[in-house]
């Protein structure tokens, strides 16, 4: 039955993730943005909300049913709606335990997982994107070659997550000889593995991500997710569309209500600025797209925890939301006029991170 | 409760019985009807009258059972009846929205009815549609030459002469849908909006039911239109039409805005809240059947739209076809809410004027743009591609245009009333 209410476990998660977003989040986002680092207490008090330990299934050690995609889109528009930086780093440990749970075997799990249930969260990451305007995650351009029972990888990462000082990394390649991507556990201080320097991006200023060489670097046939089975690409990517694209409404609704707030405060020509229709029917638009944007998220989400091939439905949603989110943060500095540009106000540091949704590939995942 | 886009079984069903009235009657009547303006649908009519009539005899028959036992027989858990007209109504708009619209039903006069009528009055004015071989219509007159998207600027006025007990009618109302229908070519009702009493605005207005047969009502004219060229939109001249006391909707009793009731216009506003998604799904059932054939083509071309490719490999042709499906599915989930949320028992005006106005917007370009992407294909009146490109126009005008209904969201999200923001 067709129904857009979340469960009451579900709504008690937003309901915590919202009082943290509020309370502990938005009062330190600036001045994180500002000195590109976010503190550590603000970490450590995100990672006791549970928002991972939960999506591990109790069979594997963890305290959830299964991994819920809804659960994860609930929980990351909350988390974006504090700060996008924040969401992104506090649940970059998802890249590599998701895909575990998921594709990892019984071994993997058993091996890696409890790292994740710990009380401070783990220093491990995924790399995915590669260098270069013509980046086709399907057909990454570092490679896995299988040599005498091992895996050679050779290739050059972008924006990776938290790479610096990583216990490990999932690493996504081609596999020359099977023609198809694959993911290999990769030890970061292993020999070969190259992080240069942090990179300097538009937005997201509080999240640290490197570039990352691969020389060489071999890894035993045991580091390929999910052996010789090797992992279902298309799902994970699904996976990772509809965490950012949750992540993305999470930033719009964030830049919506600011602007609202705004333009009824705000008094030109004797009247408050939502008063008059070029401003209201600006809001009213951005208003429609959150929901609509947030309907394709959960869509797409809900038909992965069905257990159907939600690839289509989360390529477009990835896709909407990439568009959208740049509209609304766009009007709510247009509805702040020159004070949106000022650093102060948030909404210029919105419209950077929603910027960036179109070239986040694989940055997050649920 | 959890959140969940399965579509409840039941409607599943019915659905492939839909699309193939939608493609083996409608579909090959199509560009006929488009061509010879005003011609009658009768096929899909005659088709669809038994079926209609069957349903809402159900329908009136479970409202008369349910005034007498009271409010005991109140269903538990959520209803699936506005989903399905939701679906129903996207499904055969994918057919012919023109053809569509002359479905022999109540429809927004029934809706009217249902929503503020007695049950006496519900007996009397919906039974027609519910029995007899011959199909019969509804409609709903309030727009007039000086009030379109301001109804409260109406003009049309309703006087009771005491002598008689009856309610004397002048005015004119324009682009009624189904009107001639109704009027003219079956017994039905039109629902007329008229002021009781001008000075006080919309308290005043209220809703009266005019049959057919009633002396001083004609159809004057039936507008020559850009597209829905099946669905008659008429004008209809009051003069002096006398119609019994109880033919009034709601109470007759005016009460001044500065009691700060408008009791009568909120039911009529609260029609609105049912009709919006209809309209939007009506709009996507023509996108989608733009959409598809776009796509249809582009694959006998040997042009595969790809789900999994980054920006920089699409052609622009498949970027386009992209971005029509998504804007398609957006306005098509907030479609599906607003209509799941009545099924709720829950409000959705704004989710209504949401859906409305995205849907509006959204499929006014998708199809506009698949006449360009088609070159003369889409130009070509051969096809139906420049017919689904007029024929979805309308859903961005009629039922609030697409400014009306941003209006309305605009009011809700910054908490303002019709004073506030005009
Ligand atoms: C085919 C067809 C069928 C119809 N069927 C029916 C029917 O069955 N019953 C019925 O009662 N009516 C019906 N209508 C009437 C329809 O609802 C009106 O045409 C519509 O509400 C707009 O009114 P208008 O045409 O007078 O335009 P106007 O109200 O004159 O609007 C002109 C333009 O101004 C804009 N505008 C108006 N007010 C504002 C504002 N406050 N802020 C911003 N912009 C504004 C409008 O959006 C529009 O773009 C039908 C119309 C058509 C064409």
């Amino acid at each position: 039955m067709i129904s857009f209410t979340p469960t009451d476990e579900q709504t008690m998660l937003i309901d915590t993730i919202r009082r943290y977003s509020a309370n502990d989040v938005r009062p330190v986002a600036h001045e994180a943005d500002e000195c590109g680092d976010l503190p550590d207490v603000l970490l450590r008090t995100g990672w006791e909300i549970g928002i991972l330990p939960g999506s591990i299934p109790e069979s594997m050690g963890g305290f959830g049913e299964e991994a819920s995609a809804v659960t994860g889109v609930l929980a990351y528009e909350e988390l974006a709606y504090g700060d996008l930086a924040l969401a992104l780093r506090l649940m970059s440990p998802a890249l590599a335990a998701i895909p575990l749970v998921l594709d990892g075997t019984d071994e993997q799990r058993d091996h890696l997982l409890p790292l994740f249930l710990d009380e401070t969260p783990p220093r491990v990451t995924a790399a995915i994107v590669e260098p270069g305007m013509f980046f086709s995650p399907g057909r990454p351009r570092t490679t896995a070659a299988r040599q005498n029972g091992h895996y050679v990888l050779n290739g050059a990462k972008a924006a990776v997550p938290l790479a610096e000082g990583a216990e490990w990394l999932l690493v996504y390649a081609w596999n020359d000889g099977e023609n198809r991507v694959d993911a290999f556990i990769v030890q970061g201080d292993a020999e070969g593995v190259q992080v240069g320097a942090r990179d300097k991006l538009m937005g997201v200023r509080a999240l640290p991500t490197y570039p990352v060489t691969l020389n060489g670097v071999c890894v035993g046939a045991d580091c390929r997710l999910g052996g010789e089975a090797g992992i279902q690409f298309s799902r994970l990517m699904a996976r990772s569309q509809v965490a950012l694209a949750a992540m993305a409404v999470g930033v719009m609704r964030a830049a919506l209500d600011y602007a609202i707030d705004y333009a009824k405060e705000r008094e030109q020509f004797g009247a408050a600025i939502a008063t008059k229709q070029a401003i209201a029917f600006m809001l009213a638009e951005c208003a429609i797209e959150v929901d609509a944007t947030r309907l394709m998220v959960w869509e797409a989400a809900w038909k992965l925890d069905q257990g159907q091939d939600a690839s289509k439905e989360a390529y477009l949603a990835k896709r909407y939301a990439d568009k959208a989110a740049l509209m609304v943060a766009d009007s709510a500095v247009q509805t702040l006029g020159g004070h949106g540009y000022i650093r102060e106000h948030p909404v210029e540091r919105w419209l950077r991170n929603a910027r960036g949704f179109a070239s986040f590939d694989g940055l997050a995942m649920v | 409760m959890t959140i969940s886009f399965e579509l409840p079984e039941r409607i599943a069903q019915e659905l492939p019985m839909i699309e193939a009235v939608a493609e083996n009657i409608m579909r090959p009547e199509s560009r006929a009807l488009d061509e010879r303006e005003h011609e009658r649908p009768n096929t899909f009519i005659n088709m669809m009258w038994p079926v209609v009539r069957d349903q809402q005899k159900r329908a009136l028959d479970k409202l008369a059972a349910r005034a007498e036992g009271g409010e005991a027989q109140k269903r538990s858990g959520p209803g699936i009846n506005n989903l399905r007209m939701t679906l129903t109504v996207e499904m055969l708009s994918w057919g012919d929205v023109g053809q569509y619209l002359c479905l022999p039903m109540s429809l927004l006069a029934g809706a009217a009815i249902e929503a503020v009528g007695t049950p006496e009055q519900k007996e009397r004015f919906l039974r027609r549609f519910a029995e007899g071989d011959d199909p019969v219509w509804g409609a709903m007159a309030m727009t007039e030459p000086g009030a379109g998207s301001d109804t409260s600027a109406i003009r049309t006025t309703a006087t009771l002469d005491p002598g008689t007990n009856e309610w004397v009618l002048n005015g004119e109302k324009i682009f009624c849908t189904n009107g001639k229908l109704a009027l003219d070519e079956s017994n039905g009702i039109v629902v007329v909006w008229a002021t009781v009493d001008r000075s006080a605005g919309r308290a005043g207005m209220k809703p009266f039911v005019v049959e057919a047969g009633t002396p001083g009502v004609t159809v004057e004219k039936v507008e020559i239109k850009h597209g829905i060229r099946a669905s008659d939109t008429a004008s209809i001249v009051l003069k002096d039409a006398r119609i019994p006391y109880d033919n009034i909707l709601g109470s007759a009793e005016v009460v001044r805005p500065d009691k700060r009731s408008t009791q009568g216009f909120k039911g009529a506003m609260a029609t609105f809240d049912a009709s919006r998604p209809l309209i939007a799904a009506s709009a996507i059932g023509v996108g989608r059947a733009a959409l598809e054939f776009v796509k249809a083509e582009l694959a006998e071309a040997g042009i595969e739209i790809p789900y999994n490719t980054p920006y920089h490999e699409l052609s622009a042709i498949q970027a386009d076809v992209l971005e029509m499906e998504m804007q398609l599915k957006a306005a098509w989930l907030l479609t599906l809410r607003a209509a799941s949320l009545l099924d709720h028992g829950e409000r959705n005006s704004l989710e209504a004027s949401m859906a409305k106005t995205k849907a509006g917007k959204a499929v006014t370009w998708i199809t506009q743009k698949a006449v360009e992407i088609l070159g003369p294909m889409g130009y070509s009146r051969e096809w139906l591609v420049e017919k689904w490109m007029r024929d979805a126009k309308i859903n961005d005008i009629y039922e609030g245009t697409g400014q009306i209904n941003t209006l309305i969201v605009a009011r809700r999200i910054l908490g303002y009333s019709s004073k506030e923001l005009r």
